[in-house]
């Protein structure tokens, strides 16, 4: 039985790299060219249910490596391997991974998906925006194969999904916590390192939930945003930093950038922050309060168990997947804000925040609606949330949203169209 | 928000502060190039430096430790890159990429390899004491210039001081003569009783070192966090390569370039709140594009090679044998 799988195995890795060939030699021909490909699984498929899950490929590309110890990718593969874990796949035999494919060079993401095909990969996540268009191609020339783009927005009907969360219901949880720091401290200035500001509304709707939350607290709370224009530059995201506490005299300092840098110029400068990625209390106990975190493990969980109930049918993805746009948030654990650091955090930050964790997780009220949040804290710590129907007005003084529950901002804007500052919001 | 005095003051402090490790860089590569040898490899050679000088700084909870420690591994670079093109007569524009290369690969080779157990510079007193600022007597109660120059760490005293020595060296000791001539012509360097192998093999270490130093000012500056995505060096080594031309072989107008170039990367964070501080006069700030904001040190470092190697055309700095290997056989 074994060898026989093996062999049908083989087979069909033969086919798919044969596919592959015919589709880098002949783009012309590529449905011809898949076609063996795709008859093969159909064939197999008797062979594979009885083995189950312990010949489960996963493959993934990533913007850079593996062996990162902090950052981006390394949050990923941490959510990936721990997703296997759980559901008892082993990451050393069956996780394939593609490391540093640019994002910006079609032909390198389209080679990588080659490889992981050949390689027998069942479903490939790709992690980075710039991976979106040779996925979606490919996920036509593979309809063997899942395909699972990360922050992107394209995807089909049946093999190929794209995955989000709503990391802004964090952000607002984190901006709770500066808002409470400033009142304390008596100063309203807060500074945000971002990587970019208006230009994607990933960074642009994380500004605005995070000035939302610390306006929830301290009402004259001001958000001074720095854009370094990179994801990823430590030596800039340090400059960036130093100057919201130099030229502005922020006392707390968030940030929409990969490394810990912001909140170490923080600790040296005796202000505090609140991190991104991953809990960066690590770097800075004395003054991180909290970050926004995504457990990316809760997607690929959920993926990769769907994945597998596909039983070698691929094309079923999208629909085990339950919608081809996967945009979970605090209430399914997908984000959150990190463990509160005590030591740094103003007095109740902590009730607050758990009672607001609790309003978003029921469903009650969400950050980008008519209706604003403020706090009434008794001298026992108990805290009552009070909404108030409110006008939502941009930085320009523009109203984007009229008050009232019943206004909502709609998820395609938050993902994928805004590109406003709320009110308090300053480009510094 | 700051007056706007101060935050000219932060902007010029900041100038100086953040971009002079490109001064170690520069005044590594001109004496390297002195001597002949045109090394590409400064970004390695600066990485390898940063990471070295730092954890032997950590483990030693000294500054000089970790300024020595950077110096000999980077200057273990140059011996490397020395024995390559030198003795063995390797391509030098080759093995130049070649140490940026296996530089880079060290240097995430071992920070990776640490993984829990790199150290934290704030375990280490010393370390940070070393980097703070030192003021000068008098000079730094200048207004405004006083706090940029003369209010800054010890390493930028140092970076200068070495640009000045070296100036000094190239340009009134018999020996920075004697180096002249195994740049411009080995030959008759040569021909004189100059020993070549020596004192291409010293400069090529000496650079180097100084490279690495720079390398170590760096981790310094980023307070020694290694996340493992970016390199701390992050591209300085190959400005570098071009402010040497940009100097034209000058160690002091190293010090120039350094500043010019500063000037322009830094202006990309400071150019909002410098447009904050003074909206009348440099309000137009807030209207340039970012992106431009960003790639302006780059095209105006790129203009001045242009500028300076039309105007400079040949003889004025640039050692003559620059990137040929010198074979005594051949003569």
């Amino acid at each position: 039985m074994k060898k026989k799988f093996l062999a049908l195995t083989l087979a069909l890795a033969m086919a798919v790299g044969l596919a592959a060939c015919g589709n880098s030699g002949a783009p012309s021909q590529t449905p011809a060219a898949s076609s063996p490909a795709a008859s093969a699984p159909a064939a197999s498929t008797p062979a594979a249910q009885p083995s189950g899950s312990s010949d489960f490929k996963v493959g993934a590309i990533y913007i850079t490596s593996q062996q990162d110890v902090a950052g981006y990718t390394f949050q990923h593969h941490n959510g990936i391997t721990t997703a296997m874990k759980n559901l008892g796949l082993d990451p050393a035999t069956q996780l394939l991974i593609v490391d540093n494919v640019d994002d910006r060079d079609d032909t390198a993401v389209a080679s990588a998906i080659d490889t992981l095909a050949n390689q027998g990969a069942d479903i490939i996540f790709g992690i980075s925006f710039g991976y979106i268009q040779s996925m979606a191609d490919k996920a036509e020339d593979y309809p063997d194969i899942m395909f699972s783009h990360g922050t992107g927005y394209l995807a089909n009907d049946t093999n190929f999904n794209n995955y989000f969360g709503r990391i802004y219901q964090a952000r607002y949880l984190a901006g709770i916590a500066a808002g409470m720091k400033t009142l304390e401290l008596g100063n309203n200035n807060i500074g945000y390192v971002a990587a970019y500001n208006l230009e994607y509304a990933e960074t642009c709707s994380g500004i605005n939930a995070f000035a939302l939350g610390a306006q929830s607290a301290n009402p004259d709370a001001v958000v001074y945003v720095s854009e370094i224009n990179t994801w990823g530059d430590e030596a800039l995201e340090r400059q960036a930093a130093q100057a919201l506490i130099d030229t502005y005299h922020c006392c707390v300092i968030s940030q929409h950038c990969d490394s810990a840098q912001p909140q170490l110029v923080a600790a040296e400068n005796n202000v505090f922050g609140c991190g991104y990625n991953s809990d960066m209390t690590e770097q800075a106990p004395s003054a991180h309060l909290t970050a926004a975190i995504w457990h990316w493990n809760v997607y690929y969980e959920t993926a990769i168990q769907a994945a597998m109930d596909c039983q070698g049918d691929a094309s079923k993805f999208v629909e085990q997947m339950g919608g081809n746009a996967y945009y979970a948030g605090l209430a399914e654990g997908f984000v959150d804000a990190s463990e509160l650091n005590d030591m740094a955090a103003a007095p109740n930050t902590r009730e607050v925040m758990d009672a607001v964790r609790e309003l978003i997780q029921s469903g009650e009220w969400d950050v980008f609606t008519g209706v604003k949040l403020s706090y009434n804290i008794s001298d026992d710590g108990k805290v009552e949330i009070i909404k108030t129907d409110a006008d939502m007005f941009d930085n320009q003084g523009s109203m984007i949203l009229a008050s009232g529950s019943g206004n909502v901002i709609d998820d395609s804007a938050i993902k994928g169209t805004m590109d406003y500052n709320v009110k308090g919001v300053i480009a510094g | 928000m700051n007056n706007p005095i101060q935050v000219l003051t932060l902007f010029l402090f900041n100038i100086v502060l953040v971009n002079l490790p490109l001064l170690y860089g520069t005044a590594g590569e001109i004496i390297t190039e002195k001597s002949g040898s045109l090394n590409l490899g400064v970004e390695g050679t600066m990485a390898v430096g940063a990471i070295f000088g730092y954890l032997a700084g950590c483990a030693a909870d000294s500054l000089a430790a970790g300024l020595l420690a950077s110096f000999l591994a980077a200057g273990l670079c140059g011996l490397l890159f020395a024995l390559l093109t030198v003795s063995l007569q390797a391509n030098q524009n080759v093995t130049g990429l070649t140490i940026t290369t296996f530089g880079l690969g060290l240097y995430f080779f071992v920070g990776k390899g640490m993984g829990e157990n790199w150290p934290a510079m704030t375990a280490s007193a010393s370390l940070a004491r070393g980097f703070a600022p030192v003021e000068l007597p008098l000079l730094s109660k200048i207004p405004v210039l006083g706090k940029a120059l003369f209010s800054q760490n010890p390493l930028v005293y140092l970076g200068i001081l070495i640009a000045a020595a070296m100036w000094w060296y190239l340009s009134f000791t018999k020996t920075g003569l004697r180096l002249r001539a195994v740049g411009e012509n080995p030959a008759a360097a040569d021909s004189v009783g100059v020993n070549i192998l020596l004192y291409k093999y010293v400069h090529l270490v000496l650079g180097s070192g100084i490279m690495g130093l720079g390398g170590f000012y760096m981790a310094l500056y980023m307070s020694g966090s290694f996340e493992g995505s970016n390199c701390w060096i992050n591209g300085y080594g190959w400005i570098a390569i071009a402010l040497v031309i940009f100097a034209g072989w000058s160690p002091l107008l190293a010090i120039l370039g350094t500043l010019v170039f500063g000037f322009f990367n830094t202006l990309q964070i400071y150019a909002g709140p410098l447009a904050g501080a003074f909206p009348g006069t440099l309000g137009w700030l807030n209207a340039v594009p970012a992106h431009l904001l960003k790639a302006l040190p780059f095209l105006i470092t790129a203009i001045v090679l242009v500028v300076s190697s039309i105007r400079q055309k040949q003889g004025a700095g640039q050692p003559a044998a620059l990137g040929l290997n010198y074979f005594r056989e051949e003569r």
